[in-house]
């Protein structure tokens, strides 16, 4: 017998409305071992939490069930309840008349009996749960930060400061990211190097950070408190000990390459250093482009490194560090905007990407700062248009974020730099940062040309060879316009990197249907993963832009603090468990685990389980054919019980 | 009065609890016959789980997990894949209609594709009306 309290709670009206809570009260209070049952307006505050803890102690209740919102977002929460008032805390159950009863019907009937049959399945259910006592495992006190662009290089030094030991992994051979491409920042125009590069030199100089440039994950194990991560260090074909940075390599290299960092707007040698600020300043050898790997001769950069630094034999290595931690930052790319065949990238020389445009601003870019077209000339009429692929429902249904904002500084710095009329095509302004209404404002005053609709189509123009003709429906006087330009900037939206897939599945994110990283819960853990132990920063979660990146890094960096800072950390007690008595010795465990938990011990001749390594899936207690192995907190007959009782109303 | 039928939903806790929970944090609305069991891995789905429901008068059962690739626990989903296929097969042995019994990988992000399944699974079962072959009361 045992003694079963429920808790019906109302949450204010988001239950209430659809179900009727206090008859659904009335109702557990006539089920079998119910001793109270009662209901209250927010069972999650304070006064409800007193009330639960109350009836323990009043009525010696022995299971708590707590009709409520989904296990997903309070268990923890009513299970440090009962924990506090002297109850294990694997004896609360959580029904879910919220997110899958009440928000998803307008009908009280419906909502009501549905509540009652979860309820009935829980108070089935409750029965026969058994306390569980909590793991404790060492924590591993390292981090690792994957990313190395503003939001890996912030998480990382801040937790560096902390005195944690950070390795922060990039797959390119500098960090830096996409800022240290920008030239101005918006709405201040800070210039970006100014602002970047003095803490990509702290994450160089810090003697808390491993810096593992050109490097790429390959495989995780562990789990939250003690991952097991492989590096793989990509083959330089540079001994980067050895090298001393003269950089007489990439001056005598016949080799030709397209710069990733000047968006392959020009070639960059194939030994090379991706901008002169590189961090680290050593250079690496693009094999695809080096005349050596290609042809078979050259050796030009080893006859002349007099460090001898230079190693055609390198070969690609691997190391495995511990860390207790994860933050993931890979940030962003921008859409390829080819197959927007209407826009004509790609066809018409004019037309340019926003990253592009970035680096003819830049004084390190390829034009060395000044804007002009692919053929030399300074642009007369240049044409912005926003939302090129997002906020549209043929692509990307979500908002980038941040190109209302660059297009307006890209105008600023096109009015500073040349003569050009600048158009604005945009679909909403939207300004909502720190002081970005106050910079629309200010752009605005600057003579630039706001077109309230979206760019349609960039066509050759008639009349002037190497003109283009920017089509759109001004919605304001609902004209349509046709207007002459000789430059087109296109704002494309901004989605995961490529090799983001690749992350998801190595950490176990999930992700969202364009490939954003899912945080474990929007509002309250935005920064967290449904894996433990995973956290994210930056564009990779969704788009964003450098103050709210720099503000998640931060966060991030705290939520893995909250892990790595403690010597030991609680684990979940639901891990499976053999009954010797019936483990007909077959293995099956053994061979389906994925983490290797089962083993069999030759001298009971029975299988056991290594609960440090058990992470609770229940997946061996399903293909134990003597049902000897029970899977705890989900045992059969718990989660039959519960179907029995689902199925009586 | 139009026969509502009774389904049991086994879910697991990563993807498609999840993506239930979104469906009704995004207040998508669908019929209120589905009772979802929550499961850590569709792994943790002995058949039994599934015979059983159906004696006890279940109309239908959906089981529903992460994305065969994207499991929780790497490789779960892959093993009930198969299982679930087997029990599929026994199932229909057994004389209970393929439409009772389905199968469904939702992810943590899709919502929508849970409450579709859910109005869509409901209403096949509605048109197979009750279930007796199995029932035992």
């Amino acid at each position: 017998m045992s003694r079963i309290g429920v808790f019906v709670c109302h949450c204010g009206l988001n239950i209430a409305k659809t179900i009727r809570v206090s008859e659904l009260a009335q109702f557990a209070s006539t089920l079998p071992d119910v001793v109270v049952a009662k209901d209250y307006k927010f069972m999650c505050s304070t006064p409800g939490q007193e009330m639960i803890a109350g009836d323990i102690k009043e009525h010696k209740l022995d299971r708590i069930i707590v009709a409520a919102c989904s296990p997903l977002m309070h268990e923890q929460t009513f299970r440090k309840v009962v924990e506090n008032a002297g109850l294990n805390k694997y004896l609360v159950t959580i029904v879910n008349i919220r997110e899958q009863v009440s928000w998803v019907t307008h009908d009280i009937e419906e909502g009501t009996s549905k509540a009652k049959a979860l309820l009935n399945g829980a108070v089935y259910r409750a029965r026969l749960l058994a306390p569980l006592t909590s793991r404790f495992i060492d924590v591993s006190p390292d981090v690792m930060v994957i990313g190395g662009g503003i939001a890996g290089i912030q998480a990382a030094l801040e937790l560096a400061n902390t005195g944690k030991k950070v390795y922060l992994v990039e797959k390119n051979s500098t960090i830096g990211g996409h800022m240290a491409q920008f030239d101005k920042t918006f709405p201040t125009l800070d210039c970006s190097a100014c602002i970047l590069t003095p803490k990509m030199d702290a994450v160089l100089q810090h003697k808390n950070i491993t810096l593992m440039t050109y490097c790429e994950v390959t495989e995780v194990k562990g789990y939250v408190g003690n991952f097991d991560i492989t590096v793989k260090q990509k083959a330089r074909y540079v001994d980067h000990d050895k090298c001393n940075a003269c950089l007489a390599c990439t001056e005598k290299c016949p080799g030709k390459g397209v710069s990733e960092w000047d968006e392959g707007l020009v070639k960059r040698k194939a030994i090379y250093i991706p901008f002169p600020q590189a961090v680290p300043q050593k250079p690496v050898i693009d094999r695809d482009a080096c005349t050596f790997f290609i042809k078979g001769k050259c050796r030009l950069c080893e006859k002349v490194c007099e460090q001898k630094a230079i190693d055609f034999e390198q070969q690609d290595t691997f190391s495995t560090v511990k860390v207790g931690a994860v933050i993931v930052a890979t940030g962003y790319d921008l859409m390829n905007t080819k197959p927007l065949v209407q826009y004509g990238y790609g066809k018409y020389p004019g037309v340019y990407s926003a990253l592009e445009v970035e680096r003819l601003f830049n004084s390190a870019g390829p034009t060395s700062g000044k804007v002009t077209l692919r053929d030399g000339k300074e642009p007369q009429a240049i044409a912005i248009l926003h939302c090129i692929g997002s906020r549209d429902k043929n692509n990307y249904e979500h908002c980038s974020r941040v190109c209302c904002m660059y297009s307006l500084k890209f105008a600023h710095l096109f009015k500073e730099k040349t003569s050009a009329d600048v158009y604005q095509f945009y679909i909403d302004m939207r300004a909502p940062g720190k002081g970005y209404e106050e910079f629309y404002n200010r752009i605005i005053e600057e003579d630039v040309k706001f077109i309230r609709g979206k760019g349609a189509r960039v066509a050759e123009s008639a009349d002037e060879p190497g003109r283009m003709i920017v089509e759109a429906e001004d919605t304001l006087t609902g004209k349509f316009i046709k207007l002459p330009v000789d430059m087109v900037v296109l704002s494309p939206a901004m989605i995961p990197r490529s090799d983001s897939k690749d992350i998801a599945r190595l950490f176990n994110l999930s992700t969202d249907k364009y490939g954003f990283f899912m945080e474990r819960h929007p509002k309250l853990a935005p920064l967290s993963t449904m894996s433990e132990g995973i956290f994210i920063a930056g564009v990779c979660q969704s788009p964003k832009d450098i103050p709210d990146t720099v503000a998640q890094a931060n966060g991030a960096a705290a939520e893995a603090l909250t892990i790595v800072v403690k010597d030991k950390m609680e684990l979940e007690a639901t891990t499976a468990m053999v009954n010797p008595a019936s483990c007909c010795a077959c293995q099956n465990c053994i061979r389906v685990c994925p983490y290797g938990a089962p083993f069999f011990n030759e001298q009971k001749g029975v299988s056991e389980i290594n609960e440090a390594l058990c992470k609770g899936c229940g997946l061996c207690a399903s293909v134990c054919p003597a049902s000897a192995i029970i899977a705890r907190h989900f045992t059969n007959d718990q989660v039959l019980a519960e179907i029995e009782g689902l199925m009586e109303f | 009065m139009e026969f509502e039928p009774k389904i049991l939903g086994i879910a697991c806790n990563w993807c498609t609890y999840t993506g239930a929970d979104l469906a009704g944090t995004t207040r998508l609305q669908y019929p209120q016959n589905l009772r979802v069991v929550r499961v850590m891995c569709s792994s943790r789905i002995n058949p039994s789980f599934i015979f059983r429901a159906f004696q006890l008068g279940a109309d239908g059962v959906l089981v529903g997990g992460c994305h065969p690739g994207d499991c929780h626990y790497n490789t779960g989903n892959l093993y009930a894949r198969r299982r679930l296929a087997v029990t599929r097969k026994i199932l229909e042995f057994a004389g209970i209609e393929p439409g009772r019994f389905r199968v469904e990988w939702i992810s943590a992000s899709e919502g929508n594709k849970f409450a579709e399944v859910v109005r869509e699974f409901t209403e096949q079962v509605k048109n197979l009306g009750p279930q007796t072959k199995f029932k035992i009361k």
